[in-house]
């Protein structure tokens, strides 16, 4: 597209789409760390991942008062006013998952006193890498204004669901299995959890992506996976 | 609050504007063409001015916005050079049939222009000419009333009814332009056609012309030529975008300024045009 007329204006404008490739990866590598903190045991990695989160706060910060002043001095309409939209609907997304993947890594410590096993951990990096590939799509997705795989990527939230139940599934049975995996376990399924909002939030990343571009909201949503609320073990399953 | 786009807001605005494909069709234009001399200024312009609704102008410096809404009342007429082809409506009548008396059009599609222009005589006989001449009112009490309601229904009779054998022209920018808004109501027109009625005004008179224009729109039909693309959002249901002397678009306004067909609508509105 062709360049406003006024230089500020267009800087404004980069500055938020520049504000926001930004943010999204760090919010990548906040989650990819916070997992491998995980798996590998690493409390230093875990510890670097919460004092990252700063910077999210700050950015989302300087997308705020960015976009407040955009409307302010340029009453930005059509495709800007979108992307004025969009910065802040993404901006908000991606602070929230930056707050998600530090408390999958403040949750390290815990479970680290735990010592996992492997075994219990594997699900949650097979989540992760789920989820993060959505999270670098719709990322992707913003950086080209390309829409035509957003409402494919919005359905396979349906899969990260899927899994999430499973998980949650698998770590109650261990907990059956031995009263000592408990508290490791709850930790586990609130990060599971974690990553399952982290997909919702891409989900969120995707519509406000395809509603900058097109202008218009995004084909129907299938329905939800996630039967987690139905769950139940019965005593006596799984030993 | 969720909203349902079909459905509109539940006090009724969205709908109304969704739903402006409904209201009659006032004026029409079919295949317009407009010459000064030899060189061409409108470009076979289709446009509809729809009842009821404020219809938006825009476009570039020199894109043929005036000049368009001043085939909608013949004020091309006064201009020599001036040439209009085509076919231009009202109520389903030919407004250039030789059968129209050309006075009792411009009664009927009254216009508003950029500088208020207030004839050098009292607040009283700006807004009584009109009516007079077009024998409108049948005693001077009548006229009295006619002048009273036009200028409530231009937001300034609480300012002016203890002066009103003033002159017009001693008024403030803002009150001279609703003061040739009462002008132009008084003689009860169908349509009003205004031409940057707030070009001359700061914010506040700004805002009470446009408070104006929206409780005028419930009585008459509005076509406003603008240079703020603010005050087209603001004030109109529908907008047309011209540029060269052609119709590039026109649409709903609310789909205009989010989300425009066209591209150089899209530049024109976000100001990347040039
Ligand atoms: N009286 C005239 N004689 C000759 N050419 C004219 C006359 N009036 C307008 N034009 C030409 O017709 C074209 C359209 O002019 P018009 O005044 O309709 O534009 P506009 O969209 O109203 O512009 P602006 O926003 O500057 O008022 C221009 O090229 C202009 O030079
Ligand atoms: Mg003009």
């Amino acid at each position: 597209m062709s360049q406003h007329t006024v230089t500020a204006f267009e800087e404004d404008m980069s500055f938020l789409a520049h504000k926001i490739a930004e943010m999204g990866g760090h919010a990548e590598r906040m989650m990819e760390q916070s997992v491998r903190a995980l798996v590998e045991n690493d409390l230093q990695l875990a510890r670097r991942v919460v004092t990252d989160d700063l910077v999210l706060d700050e950015a989302l910060r300087l997308i705020d008062d960015k976009s407040v002043l955009v409307i302010a001095q340029r009453q930005p309409v059509a495709s800007d006013l979108r992307e004025v939209f969009a910065a802040i609907r993404i901006s908000t997304d991606l602070e929230r998952i930056g707050d998600l993947a530090k408390n999958i890594a403040k949750r390290v410590e815990a479970i680290n006193e735990g010592k996992h096993g492997v075994r219990l951990v594997r699900g949650i990096e097979h989540l992760c890498e789920l989820t993060l590939a959505q999270l670098k799509e719709v990322l992707d997705a913003y950086g080209t204004l390309s829409t035509d795989k957003l409402s494919m990527i919005r359905d396979r939230d349906d899969e990260i669901d899927a899994m999430y139940t499973s998980l949650f599934r698998e770590l109650l049975t261990y907990m059956m299995e031995d009263p000592r995996n408990i508290t490791t376990c709850t930790h586990l399924l609130f990060c599971a959890k974690n990553i399952e909002r982290i997909g919702d939030h891409a989900t969120n990343i995707a519509e406000a992506v395809y509603y900058m571009v097109e202008g218009d909201r995004m084909p129907p949503y299938r329905p939800k996976d996630d039967k987690s609320h139905k769950i139940s073990v019965e005593a006596g399953e799984g030993q | 609050m969720k909203v349902d786009t079909q459905q509109g807001f539940a006090d009724g605005t969205a709908t109304a504007v969704a739903g402006s494909n409904e209201f009659p069709v006032k004026m029409d234009g079919k295949n317009v063409n407009v010459f000064y001399g030899d060189k061409q200024a409108i470009f076979d312009v289709n446009l509809e001015i729809r009842e009821r609704q404020v219809t938006a102008l825009i476009g570039p410096s020199g894109c043929g916005k005036s000049t368009y809404l001043r085939c909608l009342n013949r004020m091309n007429d006064t201009i020599e050079s001036c040439r209009v082809t085509g076919l231009i409506t009202m109520d389903g009548e030919d407004i250039y049939d030789p059968s129209i008396d050309v006075v009792e059009l411009r009664a009927r599609v009254g216009m508003v222009f950029q500088k208020p222009n207030p004839f050098p005589k009292s607040i009283f006989e700006n807004v009584s000419y009109g009516p007079r001449i077009h024998g409108l009112a049948r005693s001077k009490a009548d006229l009295e009333a006619l002048v009273e309601q036009s200028l409530r229904g231009a937001g300034l009779w609480d300012e002016v009814k203890d002066r009103l054998q003033e002159p017009g022209t001693g008024l403030s920018g803002g009150q001279q332009q609703r003061l040739c808004i009462a002008r132009a109501i008084a003689v009860s027109p169908e349509v009003i056609l205004m031409d940057e009625p707030c070009s001359a005004l700061d914010p506040i008179a700004t805002a009470i012309v446009e408070e104006l224009i929206d409780e005028l729109r419930q009585n008459y039909t509005i076509a406003i030529v603008t240079h703020s693309m603010q005050q087209a959002a603001r004030v109109s249901q529908r907008t047309a975008m011209f540029h060269l002397g052609e119709l590039v678009e026109v649409d709903d306004t609310e789909t205009m300024f989010t989300n425009p067909s066209e591209k150089r609508t899209q530049d024109y509105i976000t100001g990347r045009f040039g």
